[in-house]
Formats: structure tokens, C-alpha cells, sequence
């Protein structure tokens, strides 16, 4: 039996992360967790269907989102990106959600609701 | 070889410290490749290729050019630019070594991993250098082997 994949909207709702945006996408299964602020390690070695924590809130984070085909990305320590960002995220098709949490503890939570990120 | 039919081109602009459409001519890139339906794996070695590249352009370059080919064989691109050139090659090529300003290491670039995983990901890789004028790349993935 395969266990199902756990959506960006139950982590949302479990974790009281804020959706900045594409929250019609949210019902994507989440394949597993990458946290890095590297955009070099991202490139290289986060995976499609993953969720990328990450406090890096540039608009380049966008483009390597689409680029690995990212489920989703959670911005930690409460940051939030300019609305150009927002927009772009929201054109390409890729959720951006915020949480108050350090990436230490939001990629934890993540990983105890069933979230791993083995490569 | 393949003839000159087979081949399909475009050529992609790029522009130096556009942060903000920076990558673009790489999800365009994959795009393509996508819609034509080359094997994912490919087509995930051609966009961190294309990326590193692409990146390289805005953050060292005042301007530069993607020419991007795919035949039945390969896949090609090429990225010229005019800018300040590399100093050192060999030492570019080390991983972790990166001529980054603070300013592009705090937005996550200038880990010194872009010109390594060029090669990582290509089967052929050339770079050539002059101070002061530019750099050209030259990547080439293979289509019927996976590496």
C-alpha cells in the first residue's frame, strides 16, 4: 500500500503557515522537503514535487522553483517577499507560503507530518 | 551529424544585473524540451546547466546570448558574453571558489558551485576566457546516453 502524499494545504493548515499565494495549487501533493538557501544546492539537488524552505525572498527563487518543478516554497522567520515576487510566483503557477517558524523547526514539523527529504 | 533540418534553434538574450528575469531563458529552455518530450532526467541536467549559465551572465556580465540547438543527437548551448572576463579558469572551476560581491552571496549565489555543476551535468563542456572582453561556454548533453 502507498501511502498518500500529504497536500501544501493539510501542511498549511497544520503548521498556521500563511499563503502569500497560488492557493489554488495547494491540493498538490508535496513529494518531499529540501531547505536550503543556496541557490547553487537547490539547482543541483532538490527534486520535483518538493517543498523548499528557504529565507531567501528574491524574485529569483521563482525560476528555480519552476525549473525543479517545486510544489511549493515556505518562507521561515516570518519573511515575506515584495509583491513583484508575489505576482510572478502567482503567474508561474507556484505556492509561496510563510511561517514564523527558523528553517530548524519548520523543516522538523514538516518532517514529523510525514514530509522527508531523502535524495 | 545531423542535417541542418533537423536542428532546432533559438537564440535567448540575456541581461547583466537583471535579477528579476533572471532564469527565465532557462524555464523557457526546459519548456521546449518538454514539449517535445525529451527524457526527464535530460532535461533536468540541461536546466541546472542552462541555469548556472544563465546566472553567470547577470551577475558577472553586462550582457550576453544563449544559442540553443537541439538535433536528434544532442542538445547544444552555447552562452557568449561581454563582460569581465575570468581571471583564472582552473580556479574558477574549483568548487567553492566564487568571485561573488557580499551583496550576491546574501541573496544565495557565490556558493563557487555554477561553473562545477556545468560540467557535472554536461557530457561535453568547453570554456574560454579573455579579461576584459568575455566568456564562452559550451555545453553539449548527449540524448541517447544517461549519465
Amino acid at each position: 500500500m502507498t501511502s498518500k502524499k500529504i497536500t501544501l494545504a493539510q501542511a498549511a493548515d497544520a503548521l498556521h503557515l500563511k499563503v502569500l499565494c497560488g492557493s489554488e495549487k495547494l491540493t498538490r501533493g508535496i513529494g518531499g522537503g529540501y531547505t536550503s538557501d543556496l541557490l547553487s544546492d537547490v539547482i543541483a539537488h532538490a527534486k520535483k514535487d518538493d517543498i523548499w524552505i528557504t529565507l531567501q525572498i528574491h524574485s529569483n527563487i521563482v525560476a528555480v522553483a519552476v525549473l525543479k518543478e517545486i510544489a511549493g516554497v515556505i518562507f521561515v522567520n516570518g519573511r515575506e517577499p515584495d509583491d513583484e515576487t508575489v505576482k510572478k510566483a502567482q503567474d508561474e503557477g507556484i505556492p509561496l507560503l510563510t511561517s514564523t517558524l527558523t528553517a530548524y523547526e519548520l523543516s522538523g514539523k514538516l518532517y514529523e507530518l510525514g514530509i522527508h527529504g531523502q535524495r | 551529424m545531423a542535417s541542418q533540418k533537423d536542428t532546432f534553434q533559438q537564440k535567448f538574450k540575456i541581461k547583466g544585473g537583471d535579477f528579476i528575469k533572471a532564469g527565465e531563458s532557462s524555464c523557457e529552455i526546459r519548456n521546449i524540451l518538454k514539449g517535445i518530450g525529451i527524457d526527464a532526467e535530460i532535461i533536468r541536467r540541461v536546466a541546472i546547466a542552462a541555469y548556472e549559465a544563465e546566472m553567470n551572465v547577470v551577475m558577472y556580465a553586462q550582457h550576453g546570448t544563449i544559442h540553443f540547438t537541439v538535433n536528434p543527437q544532442e542538445i547544444g548551448i552555447i552562452v557568449e558574453d561581454r563582460g569581465q572576463g575570468i581571471v583564472d579558469i582552473e580556479r574558477a572551476m574549483q568548487p567553492g571558489y566564487s568571485t561573488a560581491t557580499e551583496e550576491m552571496r546574501e541573496m544565495g549565489f557565490g556558493a563557487g558551485m555554477g561553473l562545477p555543476n556545468i560540467k557535472k551535468n554536461s557530457d561535453t563542456f568547453t570554456i574560454t576566457s579573455k579579461v576584459g572582453k568575455g566568456t564562452k561556454l559550451e555545453i553539449v548533453i548527449k540524448l541517447n546516453n544517461t549519465k
